[in-house]
C-alpha cells in the first residue's frame, strides 16, 4: 500500500489552511462550544450567533494541525446562513461518510467540505477533521449561553 | 558547579570534532579494538527483521525506538521456543513442565538482576512495565501503616504535609501516580524546575529539598522528549542527605545506558521491557529488598501468599509477594533474552551471553553503543539545525538520541503524516508529558528517537522528507 500525501491534503485543504476562513472570535454571540484532542493537544473554540433558529454567523479559533485547521474553515463556511436543523443533517451526514457508514456519494461532490473524505483512508487523522464538526454540534445541541 | 560525570550512568557531552579519537565514558580514548566492537554493534541491525520493511513503498526508517524498540530475531525466537516447548504455569506443581517453567522464570530474574546490577536476585519483580512498578511504589507509600509491614524511618507511609518531589520533565507515567499518592495522604507534589537548556536546575533542586519534609523524589533518568540525561547519582546523594528515598522512571535509559542501581544508589529502579528490545507487558521494578520487605503488597491474590485463612492473611517473601496471580512468564523470558543480546551485541555475536558473564559484557557494549549512538546524534543535530524555520528542543548537557523539534508553518501531525508517506517513522504530540510542552511553550512536537540499530542514511532520509514537508506546505 502506498500512501500519496496528496490524496490527504487537497488543494482545498491547503489553501483552507494557509488562509483559513472565519478564523477568530465573534465579539457577539449566543451558542459556543470547545473541543479538545487529549491525543494531540489540539484544541478548538467556536463562537455562534443563532437568531430565528439560523446560523447568521460562526467563528473559529483553533490550534492544531492542516487538517483540523481547514475541516474548521470549511465548515464554517459550509454552515453558516444555514438553519440549526439543516446544519445539523449535514453534521450527520458528514459524521457517517467520514465513518464509512455512507458512501461518499452521499454527500455533494462539488462542495469543499467533500475534499476532506480523503481522510477516509488514514482512519488516525479522523479525529483531527471531526473535532471542528463535534464542536458545531455541541454547540447546536446546547441551549442559548 | 556540579559535577556531571558518574560512572556508566552519565554519557559524556562528548564531540567528534578530534576526528578518528572518542572520548568514551571513562575518559579514555577509543582503540581500534574498540572500533571493531562499534563495528560490531553496528552490524547488530542485521538481527532485527522489521527493519526490511517496506512501508509505503519505502524502506522503513524508524525514529521512534522511545515510544518502543524492535525485537531481534534472538528473543522473537525465544518466546516462540517457550510456547512451542516449555509452556506451562510456574511454582507449586510438580510435573516436569511446570519445574522447568519455573526454573528458566527465575534463571530470567537472575538475569535481569545482572542486567541492573542489583544487589540480590530477590529485589527484581516483574510486572506489566515501566508504569506499573512506578504505580506499586506511590501506591504504598500513600497506603496507611497498617497494612505496611515494618515501616521505617524513611520507609513509611506518607502523611499530611509531605512533599514529593517530581520533575518538570516528567512522563504522566511518573506523574499522575505521585498526584494520586498525594491525594490519599495528604502529601504534596511539587516540581524541580528545568532550565532552558533542558536540564534539571539543580540549585532550585536544592533549594526544594530544604522544603520539609521532603520524602520522595521520583525522577526521571532521561526525557523521553528532548533526551536529557539527568545525574541520578548526585540526586540521589542530595536526597539521601535530606532523608528523602529516590524513586527512578528508567523506562529511556535501558536500552541506551548500562544501569547499575548499586553505583547510581537510588531506592527504586523501574522499567519496561518493549523499550530495551524486549517483548511488551513485561517489565521490572527493583527496589532495595528493606524496602520491598517494609512495603504492602500491590496487587493481592494467588501467589503472593505465605498462609491464608478466611480471616487473615500472611504474604510470601519478596520478590514474591509482589507478583500476584499468574504472571508472563513468556515475557518474562524474553525479557532476560533481551538482556542477553545486549551483553553479547558488542562481543562477537557469538550467541547470547550467560548468566555469570553478563555484566561486564554488558558493560562493554554499552560502552561501544553509546559511542554509536552519539555519532548518530551528533549527526542528526548536525543535519537538523540548518534546516530553515526548525528549532530543536532543548539542548542538554548529556542527551540520549531522542530530539524533538518544531518547523515554523507545518504542525507536528502534518509533518508525522508526510514522514510516513516517505516510510520515516517519528512521533508527534505531546509525548504524554504536558506540563514539559507547557514549559517548552510548544502544544506539541515532532520527536526522532534512535537505537545504536539506526544509520546515517535514515537520518538523511529525515531530513529530505522533512523538506520535502516544507515545500508541501509552503515553505514559510
Amino acid at each position: 500500500m502506498s500512501l500519496d500525501p496528496t490524496d490527504l491534503y487537497k488543494e482545498v485543504i491547503l489553501d483552507h489552511n494557509r488562509w483559513p476562513r472565519n478564523r477568530g472570535r465573534l465579539e457577539e454571540f449566543n451558542r459556543s462550544s470547545s473541543g479538545f484532542n487529549p491525543l494531540c493537544g489540539d484544541q478548538i473554540a467556536l463562537t455562534l450567533n443563532v437568531s430565528q433558529n439560523q446560523i447568521e454567523d460562526i467563528k473559529f479559533d483553533a490550534q492544531g494541525c492542516a487538517m483540523t485547521v481547514a475541516s474548521a474553515s470549511i465548515m464554517t463556511e459550509a454552515v453558516k446562513g444555514r438553519t440549526v436543523d439543516d446544519a445539523l443533517k449535514l453534521f450527520d451526514a458528514f459524521h457517517d461518510c467520514i465513518s464509512g457508514k455512507l458512501p461518499p456519494e452521499s454527500l455533494d461532490d462539488s462542495e469543499e467540505y467533500y475534499a476532506l473524505l480523503g481522510v477516509r483512508a488514514l482512519p488516525v487523522r479522523i479525529k483531527c477533521v471531526m473535532l471542528a464538526w463535534h464542536a458545531l454540534h455541541d454547540a447546536l445541541s446546547e441551549n442559548e449561553t | 558547579m556540579y559535577r556531571l560525570h558518574f560512572g556508566v550512568e552519565s554519557r559524556g557531552a562528548t564531540s567528534f570534532e578530534d576526528g578518528d579519537t572518542m572520548k568514551l565514558e571513562n575518559g579514555s580514548l577509543a582503540t581500534p579494538l574498540e572500533s571493531d566492537s562499534v563495528a560490531t554493534v553496528r552490524a547488530g541491525r542485521a538481527d532485527f527483521p522489521i527493519l526490511s520493511t517496506l512501508i509505503n513503498g519505502n524502506p522503513l526508517a524508524y525514529l521512534d525506538n522511545a515510544a518502543t524498540t524492535h525485537k531481534p530475531q534472538s528473543v522473537i525466537n525465544r518466546i516462540q521456543k517457550f510456547y512451542a516447548a516449555e509452556n506451562s504455569n510456574i511454582h507449586r506443581g510438580v510435573h516436569t513442565l511446570t519445574a522447568q517453567a519455573t526454573d528458566i522464570y527465575e534463571e530470567a530474574r537472575s538475569a535481569l538482576a545482572q542486567f541492573v546490577n542489583g544487589f540480590s536476585v530477590d529485589e527484581i519483580i516483574f510486572n506489566r512495565g515501566c508504569t506499573e512498578g512506578i504505580n506499586c511504589v506511590a501506591d504504598a507509600f500513600a497506603s496507611p501503616a497498617e497494612l505496611w509491614q515494618h515501616p521505617s524511618g524513611l520507609i513509611s507511609p506518607l502523611s499530611e504535609g509531605d512533599v514529593i518531589l517530581v520533575s518538570e520533565m516528567e512522563h504522566h507515567s511518573n506523574l499522575v501516580p505521585w498526584q494520586i499518592a498525594a491525594a490519599k495522604s495528604g502529601a504534596v507534589v511539587k516540581a524541580i524546575p528545568i532550565t532552558d537548556s533542558g536540564d534539571l536546575d539543580l540549585d532550585e533542586y536544592q533549594a526544594l529539598l530544604k522544603m520539609n519534609p521532603v520524602r520522595i523524589v521520583a525522577v526521571t533518568h532521561a526525557s523521553n522528549v528532548i533526551g536529557t540525561v539527568n545525574p541520578i547519582q548526585l540526586l540521589a546523594e542530595l536526597a539521601h542527605q535530606h532523608s528523602a528515598i529516590v524513586v527512578v522512571d528508567g523506562a529511556q535509559a535501558v536500552a541506551h545506558l548500562a544501569i547499575d542501581v548499586q553505583n547510581l544508589g537510588a531506592d527504586f529502579y523501574a522499567f519496561s521491557g518493549h523499550k530495551m528490545f524486549g517483548p511488551t507487558g513485561i517489565g521490572v521494578l527493583w527496589g532495595k529488598q528493606t524496602h520491598l520487605e517494609a512495603m504492602p503488597p500491590y496487587q493481592t491474590g494467588g501467589g503472593m501468599v505465605r498462609e491464608v485463612t478466611m480471616q487473615k492473611t500472611t504474604f510470601a517473601q519478596v520478590p514474591a509477594k509482589f507478583e500476584a496471580g499468574t504472571p508472563n512468564i513468556a515475557g518474562a523470558i524474553g525479557l532476560a533474552e533481551a538482556a542477553r543480546y545486549l551483553a553479547a551485541l558488542a562481543n562477537g555475536g557469538s550467541g547470547p551471553a550467560s548468566i555469570d558473564k553478563m555484566r561486564p559484557q554488558l558493560q562493554s557494549s554499552f560502552a561501544a553503543l553509546t559511542l554509536v549512538e552519539d555519532q548518530l546524534l551528533a549527526h542528526a543535530l548536525q543535519a537538523l539545525t540548518p534546516v530553515k524555520g526548525l528549532k530543536v528542543l532543548g539542548r542538554p548537557h548529556h542527551q540520549l538520541p531522542v530530539i524533538s523539534f518544531v518547523l515554523d508553518g507545518v504542525h507536528p501531525h502534518d509533518l508525522g503524516t508526510i514522514l510516513d508517506s516517505e516510510g520515516v517513522a517519528v512521533r508527534v504530540g505531546h509525548h504524554c508529558c504536558m506540563p514539559l510542552m507547557r514549559r517548552l511553550g510548544v502544544p506539541a512536537t515532532t520527536r526522532a528517537s534512535l537505537a545504536f540499530y539506526n544509520t546515517d542514511a535514515e537520518i538523511e532520509r529525515l531530513i529530505d522528507a522533512i523538506n520535502k514537508a516544507r515545500s508541501f506546505f509552503g515553505e514559510p
